[in-house]
């Protein structure tokens, strides 16, 4: 075989790998659009569930995926953002130190969803049931806001190291503090990054079952504060499919939830593209 | 560096003789390379040591400082010459590993003293940087910037310290219209001059130049030397540069640095004219560096 033909076959090869990405990827879109789509009227959005989910709407499971999001994103920003503040800061990122936290971040984003799910059951359903109230928004969020510190914390320490150096020196050297300069010039800049994480971390809560089929309750009503149980639209979707056999509920539920997380991928998209 | 000795002394200005800072220049060759103005010190540095690493980036460097005046630092790259300048507000700190020995004075007080205030200091003493580093913000948020964080929080008094500081850095005819526009739509040489009036509206009294107009264009070189020319006087200048007619032009006084040691420090006109070191004068020349 000639070197030349040796290329073509490699190319080749590389590029049927490409075409079976983008056509399975296609083919989920297609598919759930197709089945789904017919599903979502204005009805299905605005409506509760009926019959156990087999007919009537999402309009709770709307509600609740926005409080689960508010709640949890405002739980777990403070923190995620600071911690990255904190590695960024302040431990440089050879030492001991930040390898420990690194290690920890990492292990803490690669742990299975289901054991922070068991995790929250244990702690915030039931050892902290007088707090929480059990089953209920605020355990759900709770468990989900330490699942999405590792994405804020990693983003923003990498977010707050990718300012230029030549900020910082600037902001000091006109005799700013380094608090100042931290807040007033670095965060600024690292803002993009920083809330292209936030989305990301939205993404993964709309996103998320199984750490909420242990916590959040899973009730087809619409919460009206975060002491209720509630259920989220991929909640939702799990629920009429395998408990009730609501198939077209079910598809009419994914295809929402894929138009959603299409939203906040162009969101994430044009924040980090800046401005 | 092809450099034309007489043409470089010829674009000298006569050496000033200003008399509100009661300059008399002297017209005899000192003994010794560290000569002691006959002007008020600003800034002397006593064995001022840096090391990077272990190693020593400048050696047990003399020197001092007259105020009002511009001071150049010349040398060929890697003497040492940004790391004297970062010295003398302290910004070699902010790299990791590095250690300075030795004593900087400005105005006869140690600014490595560990009571010494750092904001303070560098509030004091200045910067600016070879590529213009404005921030991501508006003109007038670059300017008033300083202030802010000095606790200026008056809008009226911050425009005055804006506008004020704008026009000293000879910007303020250029951009008055758009104040509130992005400092980043600036040209390089326009950004230049705004980090100077950023520099300038914390009022310092030394302003420290890192080959400031090394990555500018000609005509805006130009300008950032007549700007240099405005400032002196009111603030003591303190410029690396690799330009030596730059130098030339716009100093007063040259410290020529070599492999971390200074090698000769004197009026500029005698440094360019009749050096008293043979490296020096090799240098100047253009035999190397």
């Amino acid at each position: 075989m000639t070197r030349k033909r040796q290329e073509l076959l490699g190319k080749g090869f590389l590029w049927f790998c490409a075409v079976v990405t983008v056509s399975s990827l296609l083919l989920v879109l297609a598919y759930v659009t197709l089945k789904g789509a017919p599903g979502v009227s204005w009805n299905f959005l605005t409506a509760s569930p009926e019959d156990m989910g087999r007919k009537g709407g999402v309009f709770p499971a709307i509600v609740g995926t926005l409080f689960l999001v508010v709640l949890g994103i405002a739980i777990a920003t403070p923190f995620g953002v600071g911690a990255g503040l904190y590695l960024a800061e302040c431990v440089s990122r050879n030492s001991r130190l930040g390898e420990i936290f690194r290690f920890g971040i990492e292990t803490l984003a690669a742990v299975p969803s289901i054991v922070f799910g068991l995790f929250g059951y244990a702690l915030f359903v039931k050892a902290l049931k007088p707090v929480t109230g059990g089953t209920t928004l605020l355990s759900g969020a709770l468990t989900i806001a330490l699942m999405i510190l590792p994405i804020l914390t990693r983003a923003t320490e990498e977010a707050v190291r990718a300012v230029p150096v030549s900020y910082r020196e600037a902001s000091l050297a006109l005799g700013a503090t380094r608090g100042q300069t931290v807040f007033r010039v670095v965060l600024p800049a690292a803002a993009p990054g920083i809330s292209s994480a936030v989305i990301l971390g939205v993404g993964r809560i709309v996103g998320e079952t199984a750490a909420l089929l242990f916590t959040l309750g899973g009730s087809p009503l619409v919460p009206r504060s975060i002491f209720e149980p509630a259920r989220t639209l991929a909640m939702h979707l799990y629920l009429v499919v395998l408990e009730v056999g609501a198939m077209d509920m079910g598809f009419a539920t994914a295809f929402l939830l894929m138009v959603i997380t299409l939203g906040l991928n162009l969101a994430v998209d044009a924040v980090s593209r800046g401005k | 560096m092809d450099m034309n000795r007489t043409s470089a002394v010829a674009a000298k200005p006569v050496v000033p003789q200003d008399g509100d800072v009661g300059t008399t220049v002297p017209q005899v060759a000192s003994p010794r390379p560290n000569v002691t103005p006959p002007v008020r010190e600003k800034i002397r540095t006593e064995k001022l040591t840096v090391f990077y690493d272990g190693k020593e980036a400048i050696k047990s460097i003399d020197l001092s400082i007259p105020e009002g005046m511009v001071t150049a630092i010349i040398g060929p790259s890697g003497c040492g010459k940004s790391t004297f300048l970062r010295a003398l507000n302290r910004m070699n700190e902010l790299i990791p590993g590095t250690r300075t020995t030795g004593k900087v004075l400005v105005d006869g007080i140690n600014i490595y003293d560990p009571a010494i205030d750092l904001p303070t200091l560098r509030k004091n003493v200045g910067m600016v940087w070879q590529r213009p580093n404005p921030f991501p913000k508006t003109i007038w948020e670059n300017v008033a910037y300083g202030p802010k964080c000095l606790g200026v929080k008056s809008k009226a008094v911050l425009d005055d310290i804006v506008e004020k500081s704008l026009r000293e850095a000879a910007l303020w005819d250029e951009v008055k219209d758009r104040l509130h526009s992005s400092a980043l739509a600036l040209s390089g040489g326009q950004q230049q001059r705004l980090c100077i009036a950023r520099a300038l509206a914390v009022e310092p009294s030394v302003l420290l130049m890192d080959e400031p107009a090394a990555s500018l264009d000609p005509i805006s070189t130009t300008k950032i030397e007549d700007l240099m020319a405005e400032l002196r006087g009111k603030y003591t200048l303190i410029i690396v540069t690799h330009n030596m007619q730059q130098a030339a032009r716009v100093s007063d006084y040259t410290a020529f640095l070599l492999m971390g040691e200074l090698v000769e420090f004197d009026v500029t006109e005698r440094i360019f004219t009749r050096p008293k070191r043979k490296e020096t004068e090799d240098y100047i020349t253009g035999r190397f560096g």
